[in-house]
């Protein structure tokens, strides 16, 4: 569904992206993981557009993205650090999104799925970081888009918000979705994710799923196996 | 395009510092007219601060929004819309509600004054047109600048630096051109300078238009001298556009390249 082809992209000197390619595929679960900077933002970035990057090219459904705008349509977007006009109200904001994207939402259920019933005439600059964030995923999920790609969705939320999201991302999983997410929880990974891409200094340093994760690194403890792979990079 | 621009226009229009930028016109306007008791002398000291006030509040103005909504440009962008469309909507959202606040608060104490039945009507609008020129010139112009530079100090500080030269330092610099050349004849130069001034010419503009030799200054002068009224007030109005026009088109090059 998504493929990316030698994508290299830098920052003026710094080179974040070092020949990375991949390919991705539908009614997966994938964990984008890897230290702090180590470029899953930049990644996740580049298949939106937001990012240009320098060489490779990026293929939705075959067809290149770059220049691109109408293959969004079918991508749903949750960003790392959610900031909103300060002066609009969740009822105007979604509206706005659901405006721009011309597509059916499913926000009233959405909206009671996390109890936010009586948060929607606040302005977004009185809400609790929590709730913030809840905005941003009743943002990201609304739609039905093929493609979910969640850039820290956990930050933020509260255990039952937590529970609501793993179960929103099985759900939409078994509607033969690609969901792409990074996290630096663990126990999340080891939960729901099909499969792990570990980035390292702009590469990938390792693709594969939980369990060979796990083989490659001979401890039965996620966490361990990730921090026993970046440790021995360092060292 | 006109969906961003719709939700950027609300969005700022119900801000508290359009309603400050607006009541600050009333009453700096209603100030002026009541002192100066007559409505010629009311215009001409109203272009004097719009002159100055227009392109300072819309460089700030560009510049704060620019960086306001770098986070909403960012989920945005990620939406199916084309970067240009976002940019120039939100642009035209900027210049429009700094304007409706302009309109606002300078046209209703001058309505109240009886304008609209007066012979000064036309000078009236001219003077409302360069406001409005100006206020989308220097808005376009900090919101750009504000764009290249992630770091806002920089930015402001770039921008800021563009209205201080264009109001200020370009002043003097031309001041000192034409006494280093004041054997040589001058006018070809002094037209051309103030063309690369969007003050200078809406300065220009209005004189021309109010047609009151004694207060059209050097440039004003020439630019009679060279062109007539009419031509002198087509050719500076047509520049005023290109100064909208040309920003514009680098912006969307600049906006179309960038990561966010
Ligand atoms: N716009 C930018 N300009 C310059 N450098 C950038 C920019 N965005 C990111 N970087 C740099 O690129 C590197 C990778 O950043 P990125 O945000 O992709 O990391 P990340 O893997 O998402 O990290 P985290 O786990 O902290 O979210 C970092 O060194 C960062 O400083
Ligand atoms: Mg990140």
């Amino acid at each position: 569904m998504i493929e990316i082809l030698n994508l290299q992209k830098s920052y003026g000197k710094n080179l974040i992206l070092k020949d990375i390619s991949l390919s991705l595929e539908r009614g997966r679960i994938i964990s984008i993981l890897g230290p702090n900077g180590s470029g899953k933002t930049t990644l996740i970035k580049s298949i939106l557009g937001l990012v240009v990057p320098q060489i490779g090219d990026i293929r939705f459904d075959g067809e290149s993205i770059l220049g691109k705008w109408e293959y969004r349509k079918k991508i749903a977007y949750l960003p790392q650090i959610a900031r909103f006009p300060e002066n609009l109200k969740i009822k105007e904001l979604l509206n706005l999104i659901k405006d721009i994207r011309e597509q059916n939402a499913d926000d009233n259920y959405l909206i009671q799925f996390f109890g936010l019933e009586k948060e929607m005439n606040k302005a977004l600059r009185n809400l609790s970081g929590g709730t913030r964030q809840k905005v941003n995923m009743l943002i990201a999920f609304m739609f039905d888009s093929p493609v979910i790609i969640l850039d820290e969705p956990t930050v933020g939320l509260d255990p039952v918000a937590i529970t609501r999201l793993k179960e929103l991302l099985e759900r939409e999983k078994d509607k033969d979705k690609l969901i792409l997410f990074t996290t630096h929880i663990m126990s999340l990974v080891e939960e729901i994710s099909d499969e792990i891409i570990f980035l390292l200094e702009g590469e990938i340093y390792f693709k594969g799923s939980v369990e060979e994760l796990n083989q490659l690194n001979g401890s039965g403890n996620l966490e361990k196996a990730i921090t026993n792979l970046m440790e021995k990079r360092n060292v | 395009m006109f969906k961003i621009f719709k939700y950027s226009f609300f969005d700022l229009i119900r801000s508290t510092w359009s309603l400050v930028y607006l009541l600050f016109f009333l009453v700096i306007t209603s100030a002026i007219l009541y002192m100066s008791g007559d409505l010629t002398k009311a215009i001409i000291s109203m272009m004097n601060v719009i002159l100055m006030l227009i392109p300072l509040v819309s460089t700030v103005f560009g510049a704060i929004y620019l960086y306001n909504s770098r986070e909403f440009a960012e989920l945005l962008l990620a939406q199916p819309i084309k970067r240009k469309s976002f940019f120039l909507g939100q642009y035209l959202g900027l210049s429009i509600s700094l304007t409706v606040s302009f309109l606002i608060g300078v046209g209703l104490p001058f309505i109240f004054w009886g304008v609209i039945g007066s012979k000064y009507l036309s000078n009236f609008l001219v003077l409302m047109g360069v406001g409005l020129l100006l206020g989308f010139i220097f808005s376009l112009l900090s919101y750009w600048v504000a764009l290249r530079f992630e770091n806002r100090i920089k930015g402001f500080g770039f921008a800021l630096f563009i209205w201080l030269f264009m109001s200020v330092i370009y002043d003097g610099i031309f001041l000192l051109i034409l006494i280093w050349f004041e054997s040589y004849p001058t006018e070809n130069l002094a037209i051309i300078l103030t063309l690369f001034n969007p003050i200078d010419l809406g300065r220009v503009l209005i004189m021309l238009f109010l047609d009151t030799s004694a207060l059209m200054g050097y440039t004003g002068a020439v630019f009679y001298k060279f062109f007539g009224a009419l031509n002198g007030i087509l050719i500076s109005s047509m520049t005023l556009f290109l100064w909208i026009i040309i920003p514009v088109f680098f912006l969307v090059r600049y906006a179309n390249k960038k990561d966010f």
